[in-house]
């Protein structure tokens, strides 16, 4: 029965045992190597009987802060393996000269970047910065959760699904080939026939759902869960710039999906969207992904500039410079982040007139931002700066970013454009913003959140170190790159003519060692940390002598944050708040109510990835079962009216009570 | 905390005793995804805007377009959207028998509408002017078929709440729920009225 070649075709659709590339040894053995890590842990998780907990207090958590970390944790993962393609990148360009191969073949080679690009885009630097979001903004509001707690659970577990797909990708057939926006008509069914493309479009629709939901989510509890007092223009800066970004998600996610779903279609269905024939545009699928892609960056580095202006201010003991001029800059930089998509294709014959708009609003763009790198400068100025972990990394992203918004202001520059278009010179320019601006602020984040999340410090020594690492690594790995593509090496190449290009790519893959180097420091680092955490214990709430709300409660939170809602006066009300002699009240605890955790985002998630795995593999069987099952699961989830319970005031007073110990013991 | 100057001025609250009574995020996170779902029409309507008369040799709005059916169409949808409003009259007064009996009048209109529309696709199918034919007809089908797919799940959701309904009454969150549905519905109409005049009147005429 089996060998009846029809009724596997229906069962498995594309799939067959070709498609599993056992012989590829860098697979295989990566493969080896995940699968022995992946039973170890299952079979510790079993050992230690973690499943229940996980389950109940993990997986089905609607508790923002346990989301945030989850996500932060989804994106530390990936970024492993992200690097992991650079390093790959790096040691393929610095070898593949003069008839030397290489380590990939071509069509290798291709899935490699792809991969890499998309992975650091979608599944490390969006989980990092709504990790942070999920994690921060409640604190900083005041609030005890977001407005959605359901909806920030199936978001997150969306994300995850969406990273899933992704890997899966890796040991059963392939990734795309294409870069990461997936230019058509490459992409397109005529070019591109294998799954590659399809493995791309249905990892990000899947994630996309989940960065629109907690975009709208975030929104929804900035604009509403506000503690009282606090207006608008009282809010944290990294609020504002999480505001900001939020409103980017919601305005710009759904084009990214109106998108891949054409470009799905003319893949699946043989519509003439993107195609050469038929009267096809590639040109328009290229606008409005960058009409998404555009926004993108701004989505991500807004987050970071929050979390710098956040640091610069605790760390010089002073409150931010500008305050009213950093909130209208970031408005301002989420504004015009709109006007500037077509930057990306100014060879591709717009015109003069056209390129000049978008030339100008281009560089209208670094007004804003240079105003806030002064804004940091001044609020530095005559503080009293501590040189900690966090403060460092700020100190690094003032240096390195306004490098990359040099640059950026050069190739916004049309004429010069033409030059340099899909050059290394482009290459080095994002990654010297991205990396400079937000992975810097990620790691500053990491750094100066982390007690709060865990009550017990990171490890300062292995922080700097890593900080080291990362900073020269990242010039070592990108001035060549910048030099390259002056001398006109253009992007995405695997093999070298020219032996006189070698050197540079050699300093650039040395350079890329050095920040392995940096993230192996930083896992050091989480690991010290938590070996020496009884030393590097915060049992106040507030190691750094913060300023906002998040430094006024416990470290870890309670699952309620507040035990009473904060009442805000000024900004950077913490500070307000210990200046003005606040007493912490420790009696008078009323029951506080909470929404209650729940299966059904992790389910519906998991039907997700089944979906997805179907339609990219066409098991059309499965398209319909999985398909239907999401419905039921998700309207049977609409029939749970009692989502909500009560934590009692004897508990609220035990928790609270345990902390006014705590604090009563630090004087 | 050593440089910290004590303020001697009157020590304001810095808490609330009384529990914080947070004003309901619902209407304002529907809302936003309602725009959200606003933006992908956009898409497809500026895809429609750009590709719209890359007919590739092949047949042309006026051609294929039957005004009289999409007009019975367009009524069946507006007059749906009426009763709908019926209903969340019915809902304000508390009337659970007459909010179920308008909910099911809107939905028959619903389902109508979607016949028609799978009835004019078919035709246009058989006619040789499927979606893969022109980039225009490409466009129309994914215009009209999204607007066509929401109103499905309109449907679908209308029934869950219809059973709701008569499962819980009109409570506070029932309500609610009539009310997300009573905006994704009438939202749907406002889309409607775009499809109808951008592409099928335009169409026809221009």
């Amino acid at each position: 029965m089996f060998s009846n070649p029809d009724l596997l075709k229906f069962i498995f659709g594309r799939l067959t045992l070709e498609s599993i590339p056992y012989h590829e040894p860098i697979l295989v053995a990566t493969f080896c190597g995940v699968a022995v890590g992946g039973i170890a842990m299952l079979a510790l998780i079993t050992y230690m009987k973690w499943w229940g907990p996980l389950w109940k207090d993990w997986i089905t958590s609607v508790d923002h802060k346990k989301i945030g970390i989850m996500y932060i944790i989804l994106a530390i993962v990936m970024l492993l393996r992200g690097f992991a393609d650079a390093l790959m990148m790096r040691a393929q360009q610095a070898m593949a000269f003069n008839g030397n191969e290489g380590i990939f073949p071509p069509h290798h080679y291709d899935q490699v970047f792809t991969a890499h690009g998309v992975i650091m885009i979608f599944f490390v630097a969006m989980p990092f910065v709504t990790g942070f979001m999920n994690f921060v903004v409640p604190l900083q509001i005041g609030a005890r959760d977001v407005s959605f707690p359901f909806l920030n659970n199936f978001s997150f577990w969306m994300t995850t699904a969406g990273a899933i797909v992704v890997m899966i990708s890796l040991f059963v057939g392939e990734f795309a080939r294409t870069g990461w926006l997936a230019y058509p008509p490459l992409s397109g069914a005529e070019y591109s026939p294998g799954v590659g493309v399809d493995y791309y479009i249905w990892g990000l629709q899947v994630a996309g759902v989940g960065t629109t939901l907690s975009g709208i989510n975030l929104i929804a509890t900035i604009v509403k869960m506000r503690a009282p007092g606090m207006s608008f223009m009282k809010m944290p800066v990294f609020t504002w710039t999480s505001l900001c970004t939020n409103i980017l998600i919601v305005a710009t996610f759904p084009i990214l999906t109106a998108t891949l779903v054409l470009l799905s279609l003319d893949r699946y269905v043989g519509t003439n969207f993107f195609t050469n024939d038929l009267g096809g545009n590639p040109m328009m699928y290229i606008n409005l992904i960058w009409i998404w892609g555009h926004p993108e960056v701004y989505i991500l580095v807004l987050p970071a500039f929050g979390i710098f202006s956040e640091v610069v201010a605790t760390f010089s003991g002073k409150r931010l410079f500008g305050y009213a001029s950093m909130v209208y800059a970031t408005c301002v930089i989420m504004i015009l982040s709109y006007l500037v998509w077509l930057h990306h294709f100014f060879t591709m014959g717009s015109g003069a007139s056209v390129n000049a708009f978008f030339g100008i609003t281009t560089m209208i763009i670094s007004i804003p931002t240079g105003a806030k790198i002064f804004n940091w400068l001044f609020t530095m100025y005559r503080g009293r700066i501590r040189y900690e972990v966090p403060m460092l990394w700020t100190v690094g992203f003032m240096v390195t970013f306004v490098i990359g918004g040099m640059t950026g202001v050069m190739l916004a520059v049309p004429p010069a454009d033409f030059v340099l278009h899909n050059s290394l010179f482009l290459i080095a320019h994002f990654h010297n913003v991205i990396i400079g601006g937000v992975l810097f602020g990620l790691l500053a984040g990491v750094n100066y959140w982390f007690p709060k999340a865990f009550g017990f410090k990171l490890d300062p020594f292995w922080g700097k170190l890593s900080f080291w690492f990362w900073l020269v690594g990242f010039y070592f790995a990108f001035m060549p790159l910048y030099v390259l593509g002056l001398m006109g090496v253009t992007r995405r190449m695997s093999q070298f003519e020219d032996p006189s290009l070698q050197i540079w790519f050699i300093i650039a893959a040395f350079g890329a060692a050095l920040i392995a180097a940096g993230i192996g420091c930083f896992l050091i680092q989480l690991v010290v940390s938590y070996i020496k955490r009884e030393e590097l214990k915060d049992e106040t709430g507030d190691p750094w002598n913060g300023r906002t709300l998040e430094w006024s409660t416990s470290s870890p939170p309670p699952d309620y944050n507040f035990a009473f809602t904060p009442v805000v006066h000024d900004h950077d009300s913490w500070y307000d708040m210990k200046n003005r002699g606040y007493e912490r009240p420790v009696k008078g605890y009323r029951p506080i109510h909470m929404p209650k955790n729940t299966g059904a985002g992790a389910i519906l998630s998991a039907l997700n990835l089944v979906l997805a795995f179907a339609l990219i593999w066409y098991m059309w069987w499965l398209v319909v079962v999985s398909f239907v099952a999401i419905l039921v699961v998700a309207i049977g989830h609409t029939f749970n009216y009692k989502r909500d319970f009560y934590i009692t005031a004897e508990e609220v007073t035990a928790e609270e009570n345990k902390r006014t110990e705590l604090l009563a013991k630090q004087v | 905390m050593s440089n910290t100057k004590i303020d001697t001025s009157e020590k304001p609250q810095f808490f609330l005793e009384e529990d914080h009574h947070v004003e309901s995020s619902t209407n304002l996170g529907f809302w936003l995804y309602l725009m959200s779902d606003c933006l992908i029409f956009a898409v497809l309507f500026a895809t429609y805007a750009v590709v719209g008369r890359n007919y590739a040799a092949g047949p042309s709005p006026a051609d294929l377009f039957e005004l009289p059916l999409v007009a019975v169409n367009t009524a069946m949808l507006l007059l749906s959207s009426i009763t709908y409003g019926f209903a969340m009259l019915q809902m304000e007064r508390n009337a659970k028998a007459e909010t179920l009996f308008w909910l099911a009048i809107t939905g028959v209109f619903g389902a109508v509408f979607i016949g028609l529309e799978i009835y004019e696709f078919v035709n246009l199918i058989h006619e040789g002017a499927g979606p893969q034919r022109s980039a225009f007809l490409s466009a129309f089908f994914t215009l009209v078929g999204t607007h066509g797919l929401h109103v499905t799940f309109g449907i679908i959701w209308l029934i869950t709440l219809m059973v709701q309904v008569s499962m819980h009454g009109l409570i506070a969150e029932n309500k609610r729920r009539l009310m997300c549905l009573s905006m994704f519905w009438h939202f749907l109409d406002v889309v409607w009225i775009g499809v109808f005049s951008f592409v099928y009147l335009i169409g026809v005429v221009g």
